[in-house]
């Protein structure tokens, strides 16, 4: 019973089906033990964590840089910058936007660097669904290949204040 | 007292739960934005931490005084303990409703609370902290006065496993809030963000598995007083409880998958090995528990086909249906998701989308606080000596709320798969700069989510009242041994004929069949995330 002690003997071996299940079990585990590692190297979606400490002024400024330098157009007020391929992209989390509109090429390798300047802001890839966290005082860099194109919406997901319902921006991937 | 200041926390967290419900539900979107926020820090930390941590300190003193007939190491730190977790609570519930908290239940830094809530959380802590020490002396006291003989029972030691990983979570928690609180007053200028959630996930996290701990012992509990059920094996069952205390704490690493600066490395480490053997616990108790059931069932001469004896089980019980519901729902619904979602990479698929709050309202909410509910079955006629009220009520009770939190859960969780946002007010983006267009299916999901949330809030009503009202008004049962629900047997007899080992004593072929369909689902689903990951853009 189990609000009783125990007899004397209760250390014993595990037997039948209950031994069975515990050797499953942990074969299972196992299995799930080596599909991380397996598909750090051969799948093509891993969040490797590569990251910078950057204050939040100095990577106001490479953004406003990089804009600068790289900027096609506007929608809504917001600049729309297009990176070379192969070359850095970079998007600012602010309470309650995403700067700039980024312009993608599909197949076309970036790295795009996240930063917020005030709070915590969750960087969600619609209607993709790809989740990312953008902490103040961290550059947050993605090795991303879009494999898809169109136009994607970005999300914060995570709370950030009264106006976080309303921060939204946006990618756009040509072929 | 634990116990009952634990249900008044549980009544103000499931008005919050109604009200968020009905605000996600986007046809009703209830509350306002600014309410939205507030009600949903309300609900996290009344429910996750001021009823569980309450209800399980109720779960430790029942454990360490009851089961093995000991008194009380110290009254006076009962009491220091429990004025200290209850003034904590009303203090961050203050905190928030005024308005200068609207931080949730991860509080992340830099977003700032007001400092009273920090010393709130602190000074639960604290008291908690307290509390856990005092069962400890009580252990020790019951050893040293010979008030049990030999080993502790099975529930005592998962209890006091429990109360092992509450100890080193209550030092994550120290190392994370004390200097958040000092933050707040301005004392310390910064607080790194990553820093923070780093520590915080060390409390946050485990302090769950707190809650799990308590719940497995409570399914033994349970198991023996509503079928007479003994463990399989105590080794096996006792293994795994050490596999929790041992494995779990590192697996609060899952919450940083997606975080900058921690690297793939130490991701994949931290949440292949220690997570699997604390899920390999878990996959062990998933199995004895009703095997368990299963080999008293077929003892007591229901041995027809292979689920004769779950069809002949006592399922007007409020006491079995809830601990057995809550360990269909934990094991099928939160314990396969969760695992999926705590891979590295399919975790980019789901963090902060509505798939967390899915898998975590199946495991603490159908899983722990409905076996909390169906333990409350036996402790309420024990305790204040009193029969329930309405026992068709109380039958019904385990169902509504189970059915209805499993609902709400489905719905979250597919909401969540087509990505829509967890603590997010309004889906349909109104006014913002860019619109978002989430695909038509998900408002179906949240409208499941809103219907799921009204009827597993009435069953959480129905439960209160039911206490409540028993606790007040019920008939008094003093001098007449316990009813077991109408169960065939009394308790004193189902719980008689106690160590008799036999060898048919582990013939569970039913339990096997299950616990085969349950590795089946696992794989599918888990496959079935790799499939998807597949899809999305690459990413390094």
């Amino acid at each position: 019973m189990s609000i009783y002690t125990p007899p004397a003997n209760w250390f014993q071996k595990p037997k039948g089906a209950e031994r069975l299940w515990v050797g499953l079990a942990l074969i299972w585990c196992m299995i799930m033990f080596l599909a991380m590692p397996y598909w750090h190297f051969f799948g093509k979606q891993n969040s490797t964590g590569e990251g910078y400490k950057v204050t939040p002024a100095a990577y106001s400024q490479r953004v406003q840089q990089f804009i600068a330098s790289n900027k096609v157009g506007d929608v809504n007020g917001m600049p729309v910058v297009e990176p070379a391929p192969g070359g850095d992209a970079y998007l600012q989390a602010q309470m309650w936007t995403w700067l700039p509109i980024l312009k993608l090429r599909m197949g076309q390798t970036y790295r795009i660097h996240l930063s917020s300047m005030d709070l915590l802001h969750g960087f969600s890839l619609q209607p993709l669904n790809m989740n990312f966290m953008v902490l103040p005082g961290y550059d947050h860099v993605l090795t991303i290949t879009p494999t898809t194109s169109g136009e994607f919406s970005i999300v914060c997901n995570e709370f950030c204040g009264v106006g976080h319902h309303l921060m939204s921006g946006r990618i756009i991937v040509e072929e | 007292m634990h116990a009952v200041v634990a249900v008044v926390f549980l009544l103000i967290g499931g008005i919050g739960a109604i009200l968020l419900g009905l605000t996600r539900w986007p046809a009703v979107h209830l509350l306002d934005v600014n309410w939205y926020y507030r009600i949903l820090t309300v609900h996290g930390l009344n429910m996750l931490i001021f009823w569980m941590l309450n209800f399980e300190m109720a779960v430790l003193y029942f454990a360490c005084t009851t089961l093995l007939n000991s008194r009380l190491a110290s009254a006076k730190a009962a009491w220091a303990g429990f004025i200290l977790m209850v003034v904590g609570g009303i203090m961050v519930n203050i905190a928030v409703f005024t308005g200068t908290s609207d931080v949730l239940v991860t509080s992340y830094v830099p977003l700032k609370a007001h400092p009273a809530f920090y010393l709130g959380i602190i000074l639960v802590a604290v008291g908690t902290l307290v509390c856990v020490i005092n069962y400890f002396a009580t252990i020790y006291i019951a050893k040293r006065d010979h008030t049990y003989e030999g080993t502790v029972p099975l529930v005592v030691f998962g209890a006091t496993a429990a109360a092992i990983i509450a100890v080193v979570t209550l030092l994550h928690g120290a190392v994370t809030m004390i200097p958040t609180f000092l933050w707040s007053l301005g004392v310390i200028e910064t607080i790194d963000a990553a820093w923070y959630r780093i520590t915080w996930w060390g409390l946050g996290h485990m302090s769950q598995q707190v809650n799990v701990c308590a719940m497995v012992s409570i399914w033994y509990f349970l198991g023996t007083m509503t079928v007479g059920s003994k463990p399989l094996n105590q080794a096996v069952c006792r293994s795994a409880f050490v596999l929790y205390i041992l494995f779990i704490n590192v697996a609060a690493a899952h919450h940083i998958l997606v975080d900058p600066g921690v690297s793939a490395g130490w991701k994949i480490w931290n949440t292949s090995y220690a997570m699997y053997l604390a899920v390999l616990a878990s996959m062990i108790h998933g199995f004895t528990v009703p095997a368990s059931v299963e080999v008293a069932m077929r003892k007591k001469g229901h041995k027809r086909g292979l689920f004769g004896w779950l069809a002949a089980a006592p399922w007007s019980n409020p006491g079995f249906s809830g601990f057995f519901l809550s360990l269909i729902i934990f094991g099928f619904g939160g314990g396969i998701t969760g695992v999926t979602l705590g891979t590295q990479q399919i975790n980019i698929m789901a963090h902060n989308t509505l798939r967390i709050p899915g898998h975590f309202h199946v495991t603490v909410v159908g899983g722990t606080t409905l076996a909390f509910m169906a333990v409350t079955y036996y402790v309420v006629p024990l305790f204040f000596q009193r029969d329930f009220l309405a026992k068709s009520w109380c039958r019904i009770q385990p169902w509504v709320f189970g059915g209805g939190i499993t609902m709400a859960a489905l719905g979250m969780s597919f909401a969540g798969s087509f990505g829509v946002p967890r603590r997010h007010w309004d889906i349909d983006f109104t006014g913002a700069q860019f619109a978002v267009g989430f695909d038509s299916a998900a408002h179906l999901w949240l409208a499941v989510l809103g219907v799921g949330a009204v009827v597993a809030t009435t069953g959480l009503f129905m439960f209160i009242l039911l206490v409540v009202g028993t606790v007040f008004f019920g008939r008094s049962n003093a001098g007449r041994p316990m009813e077991a629900w109408h169960t065939e047997q009394s308790v004193a007899e189902s719980t008689k004929d106690e160590n008799v080992a036999e060898d048919e004593d582990h013939e569970a072929p039913g339990t096997v069949v299950l616990a085969l369909i349950f590795l089946l689902t696992f794989a599918v689903y888990y496959f079935a995330n790799w499939k998807w990951l597949s899809d999305v853009w690459e990413v390094r």
